[in-house]
């Protein structure tokens, strides 16, 4: 009984909208559960074990994200420097790397904790520059004292591109968290969460628009599959869910709520396009096999790594005083 | 001794190898879960041990036994401790090969008691470029002595970056292991040993690029 009640309180500490949202993500999930298990049941020549697969790795993910924003920034703070982990070693693994540059690949890593540890101190004018202009400089030094020159410019801007949008780029969905519960109606967490809804719901979004109405491809060298359709009805309906839905949990109005939901959907199909001119260089369809029916995290977070400081500045700028 | 090592396995390389590899694992299906079984993989790190030690299901682990050099991992007592001890290793006497004394009795002994022994059939690890070195054929041999034991292909890449052989520090970066339908033993050695080569090649061939030099 007393865990009940501990429970209760706890929940009635959060936000309501918070909560409201994520039964609604809930909701969403075991009606995907449903439809895929009903499919399955229905139509037992179809193979429907892909989307089986990928509506449980919703529920894994979404489930770790849940919890994490529950618990405070700092479990989520935790949880994205583990995301910001493992897709650098994605990305480090598929880029063409060196048996001489694994020094350097080490210090990259060492670039986590780093970053991380100025959102867990709450500098932000640190974190700003630490990798974006620090790291850009340190690597490319070690590298030289360790006099490693073949391909130089090529692996310096490699491995910084990586911290960039794995490390820095992610980091600000967590430094998010360290805005202060009276400048946000559903507090911190809510920021995060409709960041996170947003970016999935347009990737999503994209995705039914292009199937049911693609026609004319977008970007065929690049992703085959993109289309006019889909992008323009993507960005209509994220533009049309951030208008909507965003000021249940963002401090955002007027200009500024418009400005990210024009922005927002753009940044998003930016992310997703340009991990897949990288994979495309590389010649992999998926960066892993760590999200079952998904692919790899990179997969996954590809338009997060531009929305997220994109969002983060536009809410500075428009609305948070505390950046 | 043997639920430490079981916990040992569990708690502590399991991890380490997930954090240092990734364990992209691909075909675990075929991965067999009671002996006798015999596991051939390619060699090119320490990691590939590890790697292979985490990827078994926890009900199985305690089966798995990687064929080594006991030249290599039983001269130092610290090291050789551990070899045997925690990666439950089998003793293969390379140098004696060939000296009419039977290197492989203790590999026989573990198949005979149900285990799933771990071989790397080209000898010594190789490096990261991760070309395949001509196959020994004591695999073979094994397959031989247990005609119904599956001998299953395992194809491991990108081990030979996260510890190339000569380097002492690890650094983490993600390794493929695809692993295969298993090879059965027909009676004639070479047929056998091709069988495997191609079977590896085959699985090296689906694995992502490796832009490693």
């Amino acid at each position: 009984m007393e865990f009940i009640a501990r429970t209760q309180a706890f929940l009635a500490a959060q936000p309501a909208a918070l909560l409201w949202g994520l039964a609604g993500i809930g909701g969403l999930l075991v009606l995907g559960s449903v439809v895929a298990a009903v499919l399955t049941i229905a139509r037992p020549k179809q193979d429907y074990r892909e989307l089986r697969q990928r509506m449980s790795s919703w529920w894994v993910m979404i489930g770790l994200l849940a919890a994490a924003l529950l618990l405070g920034w700092q479990a989520t703070l935790g949880l994205f420097a583990v995301i910001s982990f493992i897709a650098l070693r994605e990305f480090l693994s598929l880029a063409p790397t060196r048996r001489e540059d694994r020094l350097i690949i080490l210090a990259c890593y060492l670039a986590i904790p780093v970053s991380y540890a100025f959102i867990a101190a709450d500098i932000y004018g640190i974190y700003l520059v630490i990798i974006p202009v620090y790291a850009f400089l340190i690597l490319p030094w070690l590298m030289a004292v360790i006099g490693q020159t073949r391909g130089y410019l090529s692996s310096v801007a490699l491995f910084h591109w990586g911290l960039m949008t794995c490390v820095y780029n992610i980091g600000y969905a967590a430094f998010l968290m360290r805005a202060p519960p009276w400048e946000a109606p559903a507090h911190a967490a809510g920021l995060v969460f409709f960041l996170l809804v947003a970016t999935e719901f347009n990737d999503v979004a994209q995705y039914v628009w292009g199937k049911l109405f693609g026609r004319n491809k977008i970007i065929p060298k690049v992703s085959p599959n993109k289309t006019w359709e889909g992008f323009l009805g993507g960005w209509a309906s994220t533009a049309a869910l951030i208008w909507f839905v965003g000021p249940l949990f963002t401090p955002l109005h007027g200009l500024g709520l418009a400005t990210v939901a024009v922005i927002l959907p753009v940044a998003g199909f930016a992310g997703d396009v340009t991990m897949s001119a990288i994979k495309r260089d590389i010649g992999v369809k998926d960066t892993s096999h760590l999200i079952p029916g998904h692919g790899g995290i990179l997969d996954r977070i590809d338009s997060l790594t531009f929305t997220a400081p994109i969002y983060f500045h536009l809410l500075a700028w428009f609305a948070l005083d505390k950046f | 001794m043997v639920w430490i090592r079981w916990l040992l396995l569990l708690l502590i390389v399991r991890p380490i190898a997930r954090f240092l590899t990734g364990a992209d694992v691909t075909g675990r299906e075929h991965l067999p879960l009671k002996g006798p079984a015999i596991v051939a993989a390619n060699h090119n790190s320490h990691m590939d041990t590890l790697l292979l030690l985490s990827i078994f299901p926890s009900r199985a682990v305690m089966r798995v036994r990687p064929a080594a050099a006991s030249d290599y991992f039983l001269r130092d007592p610290v090291i050789g401790w551990f070899s045997r001890n925690l990666v439950g290793i089998v003793p293969i006497a390379r140098g004696k090969a060939g000296s009419g004394e039977d290197v492989l009795a203790p590999a026989r002994e573990a198949l005979a008691r149900g285990d799933i022994i771990v071989v790397f059939p080209e000898g010594t690890r190789g490096d990261a470029s991760d070309e395949m070195a001509a196959l020994k054929s004591g695999v073979a041999r094994l397959a031989e002595a247990f005609p119904d034991a599956p001998v299953t292909p395992v194809w491991i890449q990108g081990a030979g970056r996260v510890l190339p052989k000569g380097e002492a520090i690890p650094v983490p970066l993600n390794c493929a292991v695809l692993i295969g339908e298993p090879v059965h033993w027909e009676g004639k050695r070479a047929q056998f040993m091709d069988q495997l080569r191609a079977a590896l090649l085959k699985l090296k061939a689906e694995a992502p690029p490796l832009r490693w030099t």
